[in-house]
């Protein structure tokens, strides 16, 4: 596959399913709770026993109403259920109950970041529908056995306009959306477990073409890398199809993450008409202006209102608010470290730079992190007022991770108070040109480069303790001399 | 003594001065539902043991001075109801063994009653007919004559309670399938406003048609059972968050000066002489109680069959897709794979007629016929419902007759869906519209017996009880019954 794919343009929309992080579920009473043992938590209606009724779980609503507005959208009053109807043994009642006509988020968008700067990416709609049980089929010897304890748990499906133009596009959509879900506290976003998943329908068309592709839906991309793996692999497929001379055929595509391909799935994997009509057990929904202005009151600061503010606030760059920003524990790490630092660009140094990568090392999230933020503010504050240097205060930010001392308590045991006085460093310079009279020599006769080895020797022999700045200062005068 | 002659309220006064206790009210019954049931086959189980067990429960109460409103007295449920502990067949060989996890709220409301269950009522399948000729556990017979048809879908229970092998019975009505079997069993048979009664653990058969009530041998029977198996249900979306109504403070009250609606479109269309016939003495009965009659115009009602027969099989066609040998029920032997585990399950779990409204409910809801079907069905179905609110301006209730005559002979209509169909053009209006309406009986022909119906706005099963207790308190029709 190695067709000029710079002929070619992708036409990319995303749908999303993120579970939401009800206590119970979309209908019923049964936990939500993942990894129970196999259907210890269906109850008769999610077993959709003959004669039971589905009850909405009002807590969904708010969480719509949530995202709708962070997603800029509008709110449909009254929103409405519709039934979805197939035959597959992990959908109990041989339907899905979803909304087609009266989503309860439609017509929204999204800014997301690109190397091309900011891009926005229009919204469908969002609505709510039950997921389905699990089918296992391994673990029994020519027979399936059928898990229903994620039947009926809540879900809300963000469609996507078909408005992203590339893999690292999509991703970053995703990625916007994954960071909102998390700061709504709607859903924990877990790809991995399924607790968000991705849809992605792709098709391709000779740049500057008008009229659209035949679109792929690919299932089962369950992480941002696969996203853009699954993407990819997809628009070069399809290209290379057309270039070949075949057609794309409108179908539906599961992705195959160990071998980064993506294959049709077989006809009985899905039907073709849903034969959709309005539920009946569940009459349509009025949301009042007074509960959705409460529900919108108690929505947190955005990700992308948190950005601006720490751009105009701290003068932070939009890259480093933006990064900052798309994590709602790593934003508030950081405001409480700039509390007791007071210096925005450094805490935003340190936290990307030598927190993370130990964080990352071990595995961790920052809310788990050894060094909390009051420490690392107390360390960076020793650094803004000279008490140590940037370099020293890397070796003191290892032991406090791994001993969990305050900053104060390792400089003073280990005497790695910054030298700051000029008799001393003078002592200190003295000594290393009296012990090196060669390169003195040198130095004197034009040999400039042998500044930094003078600056070397008086650091070592300080201990890396004395004032780079004051040092430089000094050094100089004396060798001019 | 013929305990069964008693009416119930005289049962349920008889309980609480000790005339009787519930064991012998019960015990009677039972000895009556063994004697002559084999005849009508209008149990598909009878609870025996449970009966008993409940009637003790009750006379302890009693002894205890901690009766309960309906202590002690008998009732039989149509299988549609779960009844936990006790399978639940919706008259399908779908379900024939089948016994739900928990009861139905109409269940368990009676229940917490008092009321003693003596067991479960034949039906046609998951109530889809109108003769009880579909019932995988045989057809039922009419009490008042075994080679006629008792009516459906509720036929084992308008046949029990008609031959006095239960003093009321549950029942459920779809699109007539209470009022069309009181007709034609001589019965007092209601079903209220939609969202009345819960739904909940009452087998689906169409979601927003479908509705509880009971068929009784008067309008003050049924006041008191309906009474106790209405209200607000948080388990039933549909439910009408109300509370259970009052509906025996009216019961006695005169209908002088009410105004009952005859729709023309009713009366223009051709029908039985005898039918006619009693409808006008039903008539002049009410003028001389005191109520004004007055012409209506329900200008779409001709609509309502074929919105019927679109909306009742798309919803049914959903509704059924849940029976499919995977969790519960009937399962294909040797299945080879899921595919053939689907589709033998359902046609040999399935009769005919269930196979006809699924097949005619997806096809409604198929891409490229949902425009001219479903969707068009239920912009005439909102028709019909305005018609009905229009006439509710100017008249008390409406009325006409339950069914096109008289029982018919079994077999004489079951190869005819449509012809079958026709049974319900006078009840299935009021389940459109979600109203009230009562069957009480009003004549007969050829020794069967003839309903008149009254179909009331929103919310006036008391006015309907009403209209039909001042009739009953008038007429002997009601205390008619079939000598078996």
């Amino acid at each position: 596959m190695n067709e000029n794919l710079n002929n070619w343009e992708a036409v990319i929309g995303l749908e999303i399913h993120v579970q939401l992080s009800t206590k119970s579920k979309l209908f019923s009473g049964a936990s939500t709770n993942f990894g129970a043992l196999p259907n210890t938590q269906a109850c008769n209606i999610d077993l959709a026993m003959p004669g039971v009724l589905p009850v909405l779980n009002e807590e969904v609503l708010k969480m719509a109403i949530k995202l709708g507005t962070a997603l800029n959208a509008d709110i449909n009053s009254p929103t409405s259920f519709a039934r979805k109807n197939y035959f597959y043994p992990d959908s109990p009642k041989g339907y899905q109950i979803s909304q087609m006509d009266k989503p309860i988020v439609e017509g929204g968008y999204l800014d997301i970041e690109t190397e091309s700067g900011t891009k926005r990416i229009g919204v469908t709609r969002a609505h709510l529908e039950e997921d389905a049980g699990k089918s296992l089929h391994d673990d029994f010897e020519g027979q399936s056995g059928i898990d229903l304890n994620r039947a009926g748990t809540p879900l809300l499906e963000i469609v996507s306009e078909p408005e992203i133009s590339t893999p690292a596009e999509a991703v970053a959509y995703l990625k916007s959306i994954h960071s909102i879900i998390r700061y709504l506290a709607i859903s924990d976003g877990n790809m991995a477990e399924g607790s968000m998943r991705c849809d992605a329908n792709v098709s391709v068309r000779k740049k500057g073409d008008l009229e659209l592709g035949t679109r792929t839906e690919t299932k089962n991309v369950n992480s941002f890398r696969f996203v853009e793996k699954a993407i990819q692999y997809e628009i070069e497929r399809q290209v290379h199809e057309i270039e070949s001379g075949n057609t794309i055929t409108q179908e539906t595509r599961l992705y195959d993450s160990q071998n980064n391909t993506t294959r049709p799935m077989r006809s009985k994997e899905y039907a073709n008409d849903y034969r959709y009509f309005p539920e009946p057990d569940l009459l349509p929904i009025t949301l009042e202006k007074d509960f959705i202005e409460s529900v919108i009151n108690d929505m947190p600061e955005m990700p992308n209102e948190k950005k601006e503010r720490f751009v105009s606030k701290f003068s932070l760059s939009n890259y480093d608010a933006d990064l900052l920003a798309a994590d709602k524990d790593i934003a508030n790490y950081f405001e409480e470290v700039v509390k007791i630092s007071d210096s925005p660009k450094l805490s935003t140094n340190w936290i990307m730079g030598e927190l993370s990568a130990l964080l990352n090392n071990e595995n961790l999230n920052i809310k788990d992190s050894k060094v909390s933020s009051d420490k690392l503010g107390q360390l960076i504050l020793r650094i803004e007022d000279a008490t140590i240097s940037g370099k020293i205060a890397k070796d003191i930010f290892e032991k406090m991770w791994i001993s969990g001392k305050e900053v104060d308590e390792i400089i003073q045991d280990e005497g790695l108070e910054q030298v700051t006085d000029d008799k001393q460093i003078e002592a200190m310079i003295d000594e290393v040109i009296k012990s090196n009279p060669e390169q003195l020599e040198q130095y004197r006769s034009g040999k400039d480069r042998l500044f930094g080895f003078f600056v070397g020797q008086v650091m070592q022999a300080s201990k890396g303790k004395a004032n780079p700045k004051q040092v430089n200062d000094i050094l100089k005068s004396k060798l001019e001399k | 003594m013929d305990l069964h002659k008693l009416s119930l309220k005289e049962q349920l006064e008889g309980l609480k001065k000790s005339e009787f206790t519930s064991v012998e009210l019960t015990s009677h019954y039972l000895k009556r539902i063994s004697k002559h049931d084999e005849k009508f086959n209008s149990f598909i189980t009878v609870t025996e043991e449970n009966a008993l067990m409940q009637a003790k429960a009750a006379d302890e109460r009693y002894k205890k001075d901690k009766s309960l409103p309906l202590d002690g007295v008998p009732i039989a449920h149509k299988d549609i109801f779960c009844t936990k502990g006790v399978r639940t067949t919706c008259g399908s060989k779908m379900l024939s063994n089948f016994e739900a996890p928990y009861s139905s709220t109409v269940y368990t409301k009676l229940d917490e009653h008092g009321m003693v269950m003596l067991g479960k009522t034949n039906m046609d399948e998951f109530a889809m007919g109108s003769s009880n000729e579909t019932s995988y556990f045989g057809p039922v017979s009419n009490p008042w004559d075994t080679e006629y048809v008792p009516g459906g879908s509720s036929g084992g229970s308008a046949s029990c309670v008609s031959a006095e092998l239960a003093p009321i019975a549950t029942a459920t009505d779809t699109g007539g399938s209470i009022r069309q079997p009181a007709s034609l069993c001589g019965l007092t048979g209601i079903k209220p406003t939609y969202g009345r009664v819960s739904r909940y653990g009452m087998i689906a058969f169409a979601s927003s048609l479908d509705q509880g009530g009971v068929v009784a041998r008067s309008a003050e029977d049924a006041a008191l059972i309906l009474e106790g198996m209405s209200g607000h249900d948080p388990k039933d979306s549909t439910s009408l968050k109300l509370p259970s109504p009052d509906l025996t403070k009216n019961l006695k009250d005169s209908i002088q000066g009410m105004k009952i609606g005859l729709p023309k479109e009713f009366f223009e269309q051709d029908m039985p002489s005898y039918v006619e016939q009693s409808i006008q003495e039903a008539i002049e009965t009410y003028k001389s109680l005191g109520a004004e009659i007055v012409e209506v115009s329900l200008k779409n009602i001709n609509l309502s069959l074929p919105i019927y027969y679109i909306i009742a099989p798309a919803e049914c066609s959903a509704n059924l897709s849940r029976y499919d040998g995977v969790r519960y029920g009937y399962r294909c032997e040797d299945p080879k794979d899921i595919e053939d585990l689907y589709m033998r399950t359902r046609e040999e779990g399935f009769g005919a007629e269930v196979k006809r409204r699924i097949l005619i409910g997806t096809y409604a809801l198929s891409a490229g016929f949902y425009d001219a079907y479903y969707l068009k069905a239920q912009k005439c179905r909102q028709l019909v419902a305005n018609d009905f609110t229009n006439a509710f301006e100017s008249v008390d209730v409406i009325l006409s007759p339950t069914t096109p005559g008289t029982a018919f002979k079994a077999g004489e209509k079951s190869d005819d869906p449509t012809e079958m169909y026709l049974q319900d053009i006078f009840t299935i209006p009021a389940n459109l519209a979600g109203l009230p309406g009562i069957s009480i009986p009003c004549g007969e022909h050829g020794g069967l017996p003839l309903g008149m119906q009254l179909v009331g706005n929103s919310l006036q099963e008391d006015k309907l009880l009403q209209f039909a207790h001042s009739y009953q308190s008038n007429t002997d029709w009601h205390k008619k019954m079939p000598n078996i």
